[in-house]
């Protein structure tokens, strides 16, 4: 019997963190950000039907960038959690501070005890009755969470993107400019993006019950004309 | 609560009543006598017309021979173009409708897209026919479920008998005790291609008739001010008729009486 070679614990959590970190960069970014009637999400995303933003519930939102099966994997427990706690007590209990908290136990429990751990960051963001109340929670690979605000970027291109969007976002922008303002920061420099490289859904404060909206690549043109 | 996780082997997929029994969460049924004295909700009646359909139910719920609640919603929106309307043990009922809303929102969430409207209508039938064996204990719960189809431009009608068979109807529905009288109304009254505001009349007419004759439906109540749930489904989606406009609707129809 051969004996597997001693990996000190501290260089085993650094190369998994390293290898989920490549994975995730692999891929394309994420911004989102507060607006006048809401939080925005705009993805650098050329196909129409594999969504990274999605509907969790009446005011919380679901976006993730990395391996697609894996976040869309977090997406549905997501909906199943939110579901479930809104079908056994009330939909007004249902919030994302505590669906933040399961994603980074169950995300945190993967890190540390799984072959693998997964190759995704995700956001989960709720807009709250008055623009102070919206929450953005920012989670990695490992479980750790972050409560952000204003905006949030997510995915490898993370760091010029938000010096990017440091400098474009202006607070209380409508949604037309603050659309420019993230598909702006996304592009950068070298490259420019147009309504069909996104992927644009928004959660509205006014909204009847469920808050989420999609908007479509015409829409989208329009608005960043 | 932890977050549910599932291995694909035992994932539920777009199915809330599945995740409901693999988290523990679907009650047991009991065993023994017939229950008689809960609330029971009753009329429920839909009808096609020119742009999709229009249903109604009366407000009453009785427990045996006592009234037991007078504002009882029991047509109620199930999503965007389609609602359901429910007679029978009314905490059955109005849990079935609570699970059926979920389902379809639950499922265009999970799935990235609606069920069709056929698939919604099984879907209900399947929850009926989970029913039966409370059904069989006399907690029966028999609902209607109408929608607007956009492909074909229409509004479709289903009802439902108590072993979840479905049956597409093509005129009118009318279900709970006051459906004979209720459906005799509709049945000599309703037309092809009827506007909306004849629609509405007609099932508040065929409201009316159900509550003379039968004691469990109940009709208009002018001093509380409620009224019948009326609510039509075409391509604008689910418009629930104002209790204004049904108070002008019900005038009529007691001068028509009284003038007979």
């Amino acid at each position: 019997m051969t004996m597997p070679f001693y990996v000190p614990p501290e260089q085993q959590m650094k190369d998994r963190a390293e290898f989920a970190r490549k994975g995730i960069s692999r891929g394309r970014s994420l911004v989102a950000c507060q607006y006048l009637d809401g939080i925005l999400f705009v993805a650098e995303n050329p196909s129409n039907t594999l969504r990274k933003i999605s509907e969790i519930y009446d005011r919380i939102a679901f976006a993730g960038v990395g391996k697609y099966n894996e976040f869309d994997q977090l997406r549905q427990a997501g909906v199943r959690a939110a579901d479930l706690k809104g079908y056994q007590y009330a939909r007004d209990d249902v919030d994302a501070r505590s669906l933040a908290n399961q994603y980074a136990q169950m995300m945190g429990h993967i890190f540390t005890h799984d072959q693998k751990p997964l190759e995704v960051e995700i956001l989960v963001a709720e807009i709250g009755y008055l623009a102070s109340e919206d929450r953005l929670f920012h989670i990695l690979y490992d479980g750790t969470v972050m409560d952000e605000s204003k905006f949030s970027v997510l995915g490898g291109d993370a760091d010029p993107i938000s010096e990017r969007m440091v400098t474009s976002f202006t607070e209380g922008a409508n949604l037309s400019v603050a659309l420019k303002a993230c598909a702006q920061s996304l592009s950068g420099p070298d490259k420019t993006l147009t309504a069909d490289d996104l992927e644009v859904a928004v959660i509205e404060r006014a909204g009847n019950r469920r808050c989420f909206r999609r908007i479509e690549a015409i829409e989208t043109t329009s608005l960043m004309g | 609560m932890s977050m549910p996780y599932f291995t694909p082997s035992q994932d539920p997929g777009a199915n809330f009543q599945e995740l409901l029994s693999r988290v523990g969460l679907v009650p047991r049924t009991v065993q023994g006598q017939s229950i008689i004295d809960i609330p029971h909700a009753t009329t429920c009646v839909a009808v096609t017309y020119q742009d999709g359909v229009v249903m109604a139910g009366d407000r009453r719920a009785t427990a045996g021979n006592l009234i037991s609640h007078r504002d009882m919603e029991k047509v109620v929106q199930a999503d965007t173009f389609s609602g359901v309307g429910i007679a029978g043990a009314a905490g059955p009922a109005m849990e079935m409708i609570k699970l059926f809303q979920l389902q379809l929102e639950h499922y265009e969430k999970m799935e990235g897209q609606q069920l069709s409207l056929e698939g919604k209508a099984n879907q209900l039938s399947t929850m009926v026919r989970a029913n039966l064996p409370s059904a069989m204990q006399g907690l029966g719960v028999v609902p209607i479920f109408g929608g607007f189809e956009p492909r074909q431009a229409k509004g479709r009608l289903w009802d439902y008998d108590m072993t979840g068979g479905r049956y597409e109807e093509r005129e009118f529905v009318a279900i709970g005790s006051g459906s004979l009288h209720a459906g005799t109304v509709i049945k000599i009254g309703w037309r092809a291609q009827m506007t909306k505001s004849d629609a509405v009349s007609l099932v508040c007419r065929a409201l009316w008739e159900a509550a003379d004759a039968d004691s469990a439906t109940g009709g208009p109540d002018v001093m509380r001010g409620i009224y019948p749930i009326v609510a039509a489904i075409s391509q604008d989606g689910w418009v629930p008729v104002q209790d204004d406009e049904l108070a002008q609707v019900f005038e009529s129809i007691i001068a028509q009486v009284r003038t007979r």
